[in-house]
């Protein structure tokens, strides 16, 4: 069976390359794989396709010559028959059997996608509203955890800017693994249902809130591949890719390594004291980062859907009230729970930004020591 | 002709009122299918629009005409209202119209609820169109409503939950008043095995309507206290599962495809027999085929949701039941090439749009054929390989057949034959430009586009110029037809009763147009 499905998904695979595939913009089949399961999908999928093409051309050569040869305006008088016991079991009894040859490599094809078991590397990937969370929970990299965004700027997507070649498909912080060592992925989400999907790898899995979901990979060739969030998850659905780097061992290593130094530096020092000033330039930076797609640049948010900043009751009311709602989010809504996401300086600079922004002119200034406090 | 009443004789033992009252209170078969299916053609184009309006934001890559959330709002509303709004109102028009006249009953079983079936929907529709101007917009969910997104959204997401209540009561009350015409009214002689097959696709569907709308109801309604009344059914920090509402909202959406799709193959098994000049072939196995697929349809709704994690044997168990469908279908469309097979074929529209149905609903198939096998489908779920797939099950499908069944009762319906040489304009610009737009699709979704985003990457461009285009072109070769049956109301060659010399049938037996009130004495089945 498995050397017959190699055999026609070779057919296909060279049909389908004959038109000069060679630019992606015309790509007319699934990305090459680079692991097992992608392989086994990619060639399950040939099969499939060549098995349906050969039936259609089968049952429309019949009618394509009943089509000319039984026409009324060739004079064709109409035969009276309407039914035929045998052909009509046979038509049955052929396309089952047909099934069944179909069914032997997609069942053995779906245990092997299903196995998930003695991973070399763990890590979960979280959904969030619009935007990845990843955290190395075991193996080489255990306790690297950091945000991927979308790093294509604005301008591009507005058209102000040519677009770049990577166009929606960048982030700010790629996920690297090494190569040939087999990868699960946990799935899990903050808000509402994403999906990690990476057709390369051959996996697609939903993120849902509440639960944990896994995948898993052993990617094969060292490279940069790129995938996109496969579930509608609200407005910025389109703007929340995934990009996964495959390295050498060694490269992962010195990755690792860089990572765990970049986490102790971005913590910050929760007791410095920081100006109105500084603050609020940093805390612009993170704005953008984590605020913009809802609340917009302008702090006025989207009428209807996302409340403004500018003049809000939350941002120049109390500031504990402030610090609450970034901290712990509004259940019901799009507010997501920062508390777990940012560090202490970054919610102080970001709320002391909403506080200075716009038409906002309270004068409040939020030292991380604040936050560290009322995380308690 | 027994079967025909004077029409003064007919008419002066009961209130008529003229203008628009007379629509308002009608309890007319007749009359009503035909609001049924100027309805749905309103729908059509209010839905046709939305697509105009995706279409064009997905001619190039970046963000040019809406923005991301009113793109999620226009995906959203144009499946609802397609769905809800114009093709199931088409084919219950359908059956409206030609039930009684394919069975030889007088008129619907209940006349006055039929009335209230019908005036619900354009409520309703309101709603659903209205709740584009609701603070926040409409419902940018998707038309399967997932939680936790559906719970986040504003009122919008309220209307559409109201307007699909009203909607799934129409549909309840439509279906039980097919169910009893079928039973009960059906001419001294007419037995079930010997009823046309368009009437048995709708016995069937009506079955389908009856067990599953109020499990849509029941799934909306859940919706609606977790967004309200502060339950937990789809919030996992409640103890909920966002996970049930896609095995509830499924357990509705499969058999909903069949319900969409089995009064289609009623009506292509109309016109491909009277074309062919040759009666169907294997009519005890097409009814025994529909019957399975009905059936069958319960069993598979899972297969919608391979990559929500659940388990390997479900996986398995879903992948199985879903390639059994391919065995029934495949009988329908081998019992179609059969009938034609040594038939005296002829091609005037409706039997075009057959064949068309028969080629592209057969290529819609084999792709969900593709998408039933498991570690395929986690390639393609929610890629625009499903797009493609579900537009040529439901476009080249449903409309298709929708088409060839209103070219081939217009005669029947208007008393004039329409336009032949436009008839077949139309049918030949939607078959091309049908396929410009969502052929290309397949290749899209194989490459990993997304679907349900308002931008794409620079190397899926291409093919999107291709299928915007072709969109643009579909759009407009619609408005045709709109022209077709306005030109054929008004006039054109007068059609005999029989229209087509010889299409089999009841309904070819009384005038053409059909007279306001027929089979007041039932006809005698041989």
């Amino acid at each position: 069976m498995n050397t017959l499905v190699r055999w026609l998904s070779a057919t296909v695979l060279g049909l389908m390359l004959l038109p000069g595939t060679a630019s992606a913009a015309w790509q007319l089949n699934l990305s090459p794989p680079v692991s097992h399961a992608g392989f086994v999908a990619y060639e399950l999928h040939n099969f499939m396709t060549l098995i349906c093409l050969v039936i259609f051309i089968g049952v429309f050569g019949v009618l394509g010559y009943s089509l000319y040869a039984h026409r009324k305006s060739k004079g064709h008088k109409a035969a009276s028959f309407h039914e035929n016991l045998a052909v009509e079991i046979a038509w049955i009894a052929v396309p089952f059997v047909i099934l069944v040859v179909m069914a032997v490599p997609a069942t053995k094809a779906l245990l092997d996608l299903r196995d998930t078991s003695e991973p070399d590397i763990t890590i979960k990937a979280t959904g969030y509203q619009w935007k990845w969370g990843y955290d190395y929970l075991k193996g080489d990299g255990e306790g690297v955890h950091f945000m991927s965004v979308l790093a294509t700027p604005r301008d591009q997507i507005e058209g102000k800017e040519p677009k770049g070649e990577h166009y929606l498909l960048e982030v700010d912080n790629p996920v690297v693994v090494p190569v040939n060592k087999k990868v699960r992925i946990l799935t899990t989400a903050n808000d509402v249902i994403h999906a990690w999907s990476m057709q390369e790898f051959g996996i697609k899995q939903d993120a849902v809130p509440g639960f944990i979901r896994d995948a898993a990979f052993k990617a094969e060739k060292e490279g940069t591949y790129r995938g996109q969030c496969s579930e509608l998850c609200g407005k910025d659905h389109g703007f929340m890719p995934i990009v996964v780097e495959v390295v050498s061992a060694e490269k992962y290593a010195a990755w690792v390594d860089g990572q765990k130094k970049k986490m102790a530096a971005a913590m910050g020092d929760p007791n410095k004291v920081w100006t109105l000033d500084d603050m609020k330039a940093y805390g612009e930076k993170v704005y953008t980062t984590n605020c913009v797609a809802c609340h917009q640049a302008t702090g006025k948010g989207i009428p209807g859907a996302f409340p403004a900043l500018d003049g809000s009751k939350i941002a120049i009311g109390p500031k504990a009230d402030h610090i609450n709602r970034v901290l712990n989010g509004k259940t019901g809504t799009a507010m997501a729970a920062f508390g777990g996401q940012l560090s202490d300086t970054d919610i102080a600079a970001v709320i002391t930004y909403e506080r200075n922004a716009w038409g906002n002119k309270t004068g409040d200034l939020i030292q991380p020591a604040e936050i560290k406090a009322a995380r308690k | 002709m027994e079967a025909v009443h004077d029409h003064h004789a007919a008419d002066h033992d009961q209130y008529q009122p003229s203008g628009l009252m007379r629509w308002i209170t009608t309890t007319n078969h007749k009359d009503i299918g035909t609001m049924y299916l100027w309805f749905s053609f309103i729908m059509f184009m209010v839905g046709g629009a939305m697509s105009m309006v995706i279409r064009a934001e997905l001619f190039e890559p970046g963000l040019q005409f809406i923005s991301p959330e009113r793109y999620n709002q226009m995906i959203t509303l144009h499946a609802l209202i397609m769905v809800f709004g114009a093709i199931m109102p088409a084919f219950v028009g359908f059956a409206n119209w030609m039930i009684p006249l394919q069975i030889g009953a007088p008129d619907m079983a209940f006349a006055r609820m039929n009335n209230w079936s019908f005036w619900i929907l354009p409520v309703a529709g309101s709603m659903l169109v209205g709740s584009l101007l609701a603070p926040g917009g409409a419902a940018g969910t998707g038309w399967t409503l997932y939680p936790p997104l559906s719970v986040q959204s504003g009122m919008g997401m309220d209307m559409a939950i109201f307007g699909i209540h009203l909607l799934g009561m129409s549909s309840i009350m439509g279906s039980i008043n097919i169910i009893t015409t079928i039973l009960n009214l059906r001419a001294p002689g007419m037995t079930l095995m010997k009823m046309p097959l368009f009437s048995w696709t709708w016995l069937i569907t009506a079955y389908l309507l009856i067990a599953v709308m109020p499990v849509l109801a029941g799934a909306v309604t859940m919706l609606l206290t977790d967004r309200h009344f502060g339950t937990s059914f789809f919030s996992a920090a409640g103890g909920g599962d966002p996970v049930l509402f896609q095995h509830i909202f499924w357990f509705f959406g499969h058999p909903e495809v069949y319900i969409i799709a089995l009064p289609a193959f009623g009506v292509i098994s109309e016109v491909i027999p009277a074309f062919s000049r040759k009666p169907i072939f294997g009519y005890a196995s097409m009814v025994y085929a529909i019957a399975s697929i009905a059936i069958i349809s319960f069993f598979v709704w899972a297969h919608h949701m391979y990559v929500t994690g659940i388990p390997l044997t479900g996986q398995l168990y879903f992948m199985y039941a879903t390639m059994l469908i391919a065995v029934p279908t495949g009988v329908k469309v081998f019992n179609w090439v059969a009938t034609m097979w040594r038939g005296s074929l002829s091609f005037e529209t409706p039997m075009l749009f057959a064949l068309g149905f028969l080629f592209l609903f057969t290529l819609g198939g084999f792709s969900g054929l593709v998408l039933a096998i498991t570690a395929v489908d986690v390639q393609l779920q929610d890629t625009y390989y499903v797009v493609a797939h579900f537009h040529y099950v439901m476009v080249a499908g449903a409309l298709f057949s929708a088409y060839a069944g209103a070219y081939y009762w217009l005669p029947k319906w208007t008393g004039h034959m329409y336009d032949e040489t436009l008839g077949k304009w139309h049918f030949w610009l939607s078959l091309i430009f049908f396929n410009m737009t969502f052929f290309v699709q397949h290749f899209l979704g194989l490459a990993g586009m997304p679907r349900r985003i308002p931008d794409y990457a620079l190397q899926f461009a291409d093919f999107n110029r291709i299928s915007s285009l072709g969109a643009f072109g579909f759009g407009l070769s619609q408005l045709l037809f709109l022209y077709i049956v306005i030109k054929t109301i008004k006039g054109g060659k007068k059609a005999e009763a029989n229209a087509w010399g010889d299409a089999p049938g009841l309904e070819w037996t009384v005038p053409s147009p059909a007279p306001h009130h027929t089979f007041e004495v039932p006809p005698v089945i041989k």
